[in-house]
């Protein structure tokens, strides 16, 4: 099943690096500094990449910026028609909501749909002043009318192509690949 | 892993890793009831029937508010306000739901077998919320639950159950659910309220609450049916809770971290001093009962959500 498969490394660990950095610096500067700012991770891949961006802005502005975690499965739009029961991890939001910049972070954009469900789950908790989105890898064929304010890369892709951000807390190295056959 | 199971009719069907599935997933159902907007629409355009034929507070309110809570339509039946006082049958009034089509059907029934019939007859999803004397799985389910979050784990720990056990369905499951993750069960009671033979499904049994309890890391207090009384298996309520009542005095027999529990309702100086049952350094007994509403919520979003 793996033969034929042409893996291309488009970013690696210092490039992801960059990114980040990048993304830090615009998120204060479109949200002049980090007042009422917090970070929201989307399970799984976005919390690592929510906690590098939150250590990144804390020493930038020299203050610690509160992070949440979201898991967005119960909130999907195809769990009453799917035949699997996706795993359902915690969500852990312990602070307020009510008129905080919220930046949701996700490692790939793609139909739309999982953002369109992290951003149902946290109207339930409160009522952010605005919600923005940051994710490394937007790699377009989206579904809804949804498009993310920072980005690490735009990575044009086949719809039949897999693309993979890895990262070191859960697959031991940084790198984003994208897969597909030959 | 992927739940596979249709229905939930005893704790006995399920394997370890199924057990574990569902607790891990009703940990992460906890947090939905500390929102503010305590609701996500999971289950939004299901309906989830609960058919009661014996008095329940606790798991039919629990049933209600986890159906609830992912926005399922709930419906709750009970047999004294339903056909059933004008003679129609379990068969024929499941027939009759089923044909309104719900999602799942919880049912609690006084005749052990009665869901298990349901689950053969009917292509809805079945669970058991208390079968007669047989089964109470979403109890042990939530009592494990309870368990593994006060003290971590479940393996290795010793549990003691005291009580009737001869007509607990509570005592049933937790039997084999906590036998099955590895922990050691211990059981007390009068002669009377222990069944024969009961040592077969692998526990230590004893006479008396004391030997039971000692070095315990968990004691569980079943509610003496007071309804029971008159079958002469105890001569009376004041004799049973001198020798089988929990209080300050005998649970310094059990490990100093010891947690109590009780599937509730509770019978205050029968089976356990108000002072213990309402004692937060060692009483879980109302951790259970929030857990139960995740572990509910957790069975109903294992159930439902598959290719019909």
């Amino acid at each position: 099943m793996v033969e034929n498969k042409n893996v291309k490394i488009v970013m690696d660990k210092d490039g992801i690096d960059r990114c980040l950095t990048r993304i830090a610096y615009e998120i204060l500067e479109k949200n002049k500094g980090g007042e009422n700012l917090v970070l929201v991770g989307i399970r799984t891949g976005g919390v690592y990449l929510a906690q590098r961006l939150q250590k990144k802005i804390s020493a930038i502005e020299d203050k610690d910026i509160l992070l949440g975690i979201l898991d967005i499965t119960l909130y999907r739009d195809d769990i009453s028609t799917s035949s699997k029961k996706p795993a359902l991890g915690k969500t852990k939001i312990p602070f307020d909501l009510d008129d905080k910049k919220v930046v949701l972070v996700d490692d790939v954009l793609f139909t739309g749909r999982t953002i369109r469900a992290a951003m149902d789950a946290l109207i339930d908790f409160g009522r952010p002043k605005m919600i923005q989105l940051a994710v490394l890898i937007d790699r377009g064929h989206r579904e809804l009318p949804i498009r993310a304010d920072f980005v690490g890369k735009n990575l044009p892709s086949s719809l039949w192509e897999a693309v993979s951000v890895n990262l070191m807390e859960k697959n031991g190295m940084d790198e984003v690949i994208i897969e597909g056959e030959t | 892993m992927k739940f596979e199971k249709k229905d939930i009719l005893g704790i006995k069907e399920l394997t370890v890793d199924e057990i574990n599935l569902i607790l891990e997933t009703a940990e992460s159902f906890l947090e939905i009831s500390t929102r503010e907007i305590k609701k996500v629409p999971t289950m939004r355009g299901k309906s989830v029937i609960n058919l009661f034929y014996e008095a329940s507070t606790r798991t039919r309110t629990s049933f209600e508010i986890a159906g609830k809570r992912l926005s399922a339509d709930t419906i709750n039946i009970s047999a004294s306000t339903s056909s059933v006082v004008k003679g129609e049958t379990l068969i024929d009034t499941a027939r009759n739901l089923e044909a309104m089509n719900p999602d799942v059907i919880v049912i609690r029934h006084s005749a052990a077998g009665a869901p298990h019939m349901l689950a053969k007859l009917l292509r809805q999803s079945i669970i058991n919320a208390g079968d007669g004397a047989h089964e109470h799985p979403t109890q042990a389910l939530l009592d494990m639950m309870t368990i593994k979050e006060k003290k971590g784990r479940i393996a290795g720990l010793k549990v003691a159950i005291v009580g009737d056990i001869m007509h607990s369905r509570v005592a049933r499951s937790n039997i084999y659910g906590l036998s099955k993750m590895g922990a050691k069960v211990v059981l007390a009671g009068p002669a009377t309220m222990l069944p024969r033979n009961i040592e077969q499904m692998g526990v230590v049994v004893h006479t008396n609450l004391e030997d039971a309890i000692i070095d315990a890391d968990v004691v569980m207090m079943l509610r003496i049916q007071l309804e029971r009384q008159n079958q002469s298996i105890f001569p009376s309520l004041r004799e049973y809770s001198q020798h089988y009542c929990l209080n300050r005095t005998n649970i310094q027999l059990a490990k100093k971290d010891v947690i109590v529990m009780h599937p509730g309702p509770i019978n205050r100086g029968v089976e356990i001093s108000p002072d213990i049952a309402d004692d937060p350094s060692c009483s879980v007994i109302l951790d259970q009962v929030n857990n139960g509403v995740a572990v509910r919520m957790a069975l109903l979003y294992l159930l439902t959500g598959g290719n019909e």
